[in-house]
């Protein structure tokens, strides 16, 4: 099956150690519920909230996100699954589309 | 020009073998072809679509033996059918059709590539015409094109008809285009013509293919009544000079009745059992414009209460404003004003042409001409379209000149 990247975005900073804890425990049951919708997940990553980043466009070294948002990247899941629809169904049970919301892009292959 | 049925019919059976739209559409296009040499020597055959669906479906399952499309192919759930090559007269299942246009429908296309997509591969207009439909110039609209199918491919969108769970939202996305293509010929968004009825044509046949094909669906039956009855209006919409007429200044018994009956009828049908979704409500209520003998008589009091219902389940600020000129039918202009100028502080409907003009419309009632003027003069800011404009410009003298009376 295709792979598929799962973007998950929050609001600013995107501190995990801010979320709801009902939030969190949802993302701990979400690995079964994509297994029972007949996806899989490849890997599923959390990041550091954004005050951690640094950027570098071109030369330049900046502090903070590359870009400046109200929410920011602060996650990704990269999933197995048929086809953008089969994607669509999975990225919509994702926790993270409680606070912010997620971003579906093919991974090129 | 190909019609809706033939058309979609060549192109979505070999879509499906083809995995690829583009690819699908160079092999009908090669199918045409050899159709010239071939009906010349031996006549034309008896199913011209099925013997074009044949041929064209050989080329893809040809190419796709060769290997050669392994690449940019669509991730079809739908493996190529050999039997399919064996039972010309089998050229397609209804589904394949069903497959096509909600593929051009996806919601991870936009609305403009939807509308651009179902045109070109769902009726087969050639991309030039799509392009002066919309007013763009013919390389925007190719790019816009390739640009979609592009997506298509990358985005892994299936060739497929929505489950039943994902039913709602996905044909609602379909009715839309529909819809936006009917309005987009109905009341031409710039140009002399108020009518492109080409357009509206093609509205029209795709609302009845979709409902030939999905017979139980409710919204469908609504949207093809919609459009019926509201094209019933269309050769009294202009006077003999171009010049828009209102509904109250329409000659009513030039009104199409054959499709006043055909949409009054699916009304009724669409309207039995649970509550009914937007295109059924708002088919309901051109339906009653229709059934009243004259603007006065009509049954003003119902019509505001299906715009009630329609708001609830379609929360727009325009079907709000629509309900406005219902409210200054029942309860006055004064009411009526009091909702426009709510929706004018939201804000969410700047822009928007008909708010002034609505506006302008009930200040004219209410004898406040000069406001009505500065109202008048907003709309017309906002209209490219020469039978609105000569409408508003004649409304803004009346209202001008009143203004030096009074």
């Amino acid at each position: 099956m295709p792979q598929h990247a799962i973007l998950l975005y929050a609001p600013t900073p995107a501190d995990w150690m801010e979320a709801p804890p009902e939030e969190l425990e949802a993302h701990d049951r979400y690995a079964a519920q994509i297994e029972e919708l007949g996806g899989r997940i490849v890997s599923a990553q959390a990041l550091e909230p954004s005050s951690t980043a640094t950027s570098v466009r071109g030369d330049v070294v900046t502090d903070g996100p590359f870009v400046e948002s109200k929410e920011v990247l602060g996650g990704v899941t990269v999933i197995e699954a048929r086809d953008l629809d089969h994607a669509l169904e999975i990225a919509r049970l994702s926790p993270a589309t409680r606070r912010g919301g997620v971003e579906v892009r093919p991974i090129l292959g | 020009m190909r019609t809706v049925a033939s058309g979609a019919f060549v192109l979505a059976a070999t879509a499906r073998v083809a995995r690829d739209l583009d690819l699908a559409e160079e092999y009908v296009q090669d199918a045409y072809t050899e159709a010239l040499s071939a009906w010349a020597r031996d006549g034309v055959p008896r199913k011209p679509a099925a013997w074009l669906t044949t041929v064209a479906k050989r080329k893809a399952l040809d190419a796709l033996r060769r290997g050669q499309t392994l690449r940019s192919k669509l991730p079809l759930l739908v493996q190529p059918d050999e039997a399919d090559m064996n039972d010309p007269t089998d050229v397609t299942v209804p589904d394949d059709r069903l497959r096509l246009i909600f593929t051009c429908c996806h919601p991870s296309l936009s609305r403009e590539a939807q509308v651009a997509l179902t045109l070109r591969l769902v009726c087969g207009v050639s991309t030039g015409d799509i392009a002066r439909a919309f007013l763009v110039s013919e390389p925007t609209m190719a790019a816009r094109l390739t640009r979609a199918k592009k997506k298509i491919s990358a985005a892994r969108i299936p060739y497929r008809v929505p489950e039943a769970h994902e039913l709602p939202d996905r044909l609602d996305a379909v009715l839309t285009v529909i819809h936006l293509l009917y309005t987009t010929g109905h009341t031409a968004p710039s140009g002399e013509q108020l009518v492109r009825s080409a357009l509206v044509e093609r509205a029209l046949d795709l609302a009845r293919m979709l409902l030939r094909l999905m017979p139980d669906e409710r919204e469908v039956r609504g949207l093809l009544a919609l459009l019926l009855v509201t094209d019933a209006r269309r050769p009294t919409r202009t006077d003999a000079h171009g010049r828009l007429l209102l509904l109250e200044e329409q000659d009513r018994s030039a009104w199409d009745r054959a499709a006043l009956v055909e949409g009054h009828r699916l009304v009724v049908g669409a309207l039995r059992g649970g509550n009914p979704g937007r295109f059924v409500l708002q088919a309901a209520i051109a339906a009653l414009h229709a059934a009243a003998p004259s603007y006065a008589e009509t049954d003003w009091p119902q019509v505001l209460t299906l715009y009630n219902e329609l708001h609830k389940v379609w929360p727009s600020p325009v079907v709000a404003l629509n309900r406005a000129v219902a409210v200054a039918m029942v309860r006055g202009p004064e009411a009526a004003l009091g909702e426009v100028e709510l929706l004018e502080r939201e804000g969410r409907l700047s822009g928007y042409r008909y708010l002034p003009a609505t506006k302008a419309d009930l200040l004219r009632r209410l004898g406040r001409h000069r406001e009505a003027a500065t109202a008048y003069r907003a709309a017309l800011d906002l209209t490219d379209n020469e039978a609105e404009r000569a409408f508003l410009s004649d409304r803004l003298a009346e209202s001008s000149a009143r203004r030096v009376d009074a």
